[in-house]
């Protein structure tokens, strides 16, 4: 497997497309620590985002890391970490 | 006294016609919106024409957080919900979340949705399925959608009895208002044109194979075999009339009257539920069938169930006593979303004074039913009876009229 890192960027990209994006959120602001229920995003709509990740960068991800990443910058730390036990 | 219950506002979404205004104004015109199906390629089934709404872009419509979590038909169901409260005038920002419900009537779920993602199960794999499959083609969806949205906690569930459904739903709304719950949001929306939902249909056989609009749907008429499927519904906003009076509410008209029963076991050779249902409620109206203008029809075009039909209506009203339509000849029959699209008629027909038309039909003389041609008819009724049945024996009528 490649170096491949998982981006704010593509989080973003998943994220509208599994569920899209509440319209009173930036979602391109400054989000990294913003509470993804702030966000508007609640469980399933993680759940969903987080199978998309799963197919995408070919990672498996508990349930419990879905549902204890409380913000886009530590779902990020948390995908990026295994991406690099995986590569 | 119990507390009386009426319709405050409406929300349509038909084939002929997306909005009220539209659907009403085609309606009266004769305009249909039967046609071959455009939403997917018809040609390897025998049934081939459908009422569909075109034109309807739910992106247009809904916040982007609801398109991947929803089936045409709940899509179609949020728009008319708001449309239906934007007609009420009623500000639910200001209303006890706990005083709010919803009740509407199912006959399918969502079966567009259900059907991508069933596809993606075998062929992808479970890992592909999303995870909103977990609610979004479940029948009570549009009931659990609608309350999210609008923040109505108040006691809410979804009626399933095939097309009856749709008169059931708005009974149990009733009922709850009755109760104390101070408004409800009521009706029904369906839509399976997909070809999971047209296997599903075509099972059931009941669908003219007919190639042709003008002749395909044909209730009441001795060429009657089967019907065309529809896409679509109504949303109502009911609440008790006292309190909408006291907001100036526009007053659509009272739900006066209800009853549903079932069919007797098959073969056993005992009279069909229809008529039984029609009599309690008029009864239940504490009306005589004197006082009803106008019938709304069932219109199954299957031609044992239209002869037991304008028995049942010649049985309560007389040979020709009423005048009875079936706007649904240009809509097709909607399953649970037909017969609250008839009861928005029918408040429509109270409130203009003009009975909508029945399109196509060249009605069998035997049946002694004084049914509408083509043309609306001037009239004033003061009440309007809307019949609805089910597949597997449910009968329900309901009836409706011009506010006190």
């Amino acid at each position: 497997m490649s170096n491949k890192e998982f981006t704010l960027t593509d989080l973003r990209r998943i994220l509208r497309e599994a569920a899209g994006e509440d319209e009173s959120v930036d979602l391109d602001g400054d989000i990294l620590d913003v509470e993804f229920e702030e966000l508007g995003y609640e469980s399933l709509a993680l759940l969903e985002a987080g199978s998309r990740i799963e197919r995408e960068f070919n990672i498996r991800l508990d349930d419990e890391t879905l549902t204890e990443s409380m913000t886009p910058g530590s779902l990020i730390k948390v995908i990026n970490a295994q991406l690099a036990i995986t590569s | 006294m119990s507390v009386t219950a009426v319709v405050t506002g409406m929300g349509v979404a038909s084939p002929n016609g997306l909005g009220t205004k539209e659907f009403w104004s085609a309606t009266l015109n004769g305009k249909s919106g039967l046609g071959r199906i455009q939403s997917f390629n018809p040609a390897p089934y025998p049934a081939r024409l459908a009422g569909e709404i075109l034109g309807f872009e739910a992106r247009d419509h809904l916040p982007s957080r609801l398109i991947p979590q929803t089936d045409r038909m709940t899509r179609l169901a949020l728009v008319a919900t708001e449309w239906a409260l934007a007609d009420s005038g009623v500000n639910t920002a200001d209303m006890i979340e706990s005083d709010m419900g919803v009740t509407t009537a199912s006959s399918s779920g969502g079966f567009e949705f259900g059907q991508n993602e069933l596809r993606k199960l075998w062929s992808l794999g479970s890992e592909h399925v999303s995870a909103y499959q977990s609610f979004a083609w479940f029948y009570a969806v549009n009931s659990g959608q609608i309350s999210i949205r609008h923040r109505m906690k108040g006691p809410s569930s979804v009626i399933v009895s095939d097309q009856a459904g749709g008169l059931d739903a708005i009974a149990q709304a009733r009922r709850q208002i009755r109760k104390g719950v101070r408004l409800v949001v009521s009706g029904a929306v369906d839509a399976s044109i997909c070809p999971w939902g047209w296997v599903a249909q075509l099972a059931g056989g009941r669908l003219s194979t007919s190639e042709d609009p003008s002749t395909a749907y044909l209730p009441f008429d001795h060429r009657a075999s089967g019907h065309v499927p529809g896409e679509g519904g109504a949303i109502l906003v009911m609440e008790p009339a006292e309190t909408a009076r006291e907001r100036g509410a526009t007053i659509y008209g009272e739900i006066a009257g209800y009853a549903s029963t079932f069919d007797p076991q098959p073969g056993s050779n005992r009279e069909p539920g229809l008529r039984r249902a029609m009599l309690s409620a008029l009864a239940n109206a504490g009306m005589r069938a004197e006082d009803v203008g106008v019938v709304f029809a069932d219109a199954s075009a299957i031609p044992e169930l239209d002869r037991s039909e304008a028995e049942a209506i010649n049985a309560v009203f007389g040979r020709g006593g009423v005048p009875v339509t079936a706007p649904k000849t240009m809509t097709g029959r909607l399953y649970s979303g037909a017969a609250p699209l008839d009861i928005a008629a029918a408040l429509l027909c109270l409130r203009d004074g003009v009975i909508p038309p029945t399109v196509n039909v060249a009605p069998d003389t035997d049946l002694g039913l004084d049914l509408l041609g083509p043309e609306a008819r001037a009239a004033s009724p003061r009440s309007a009876m809307v019949l609805a049945r089910g597949h597997g024996g449910f009968n329900s009528a309901m009836v409706v009229r011009v506010p006190e």
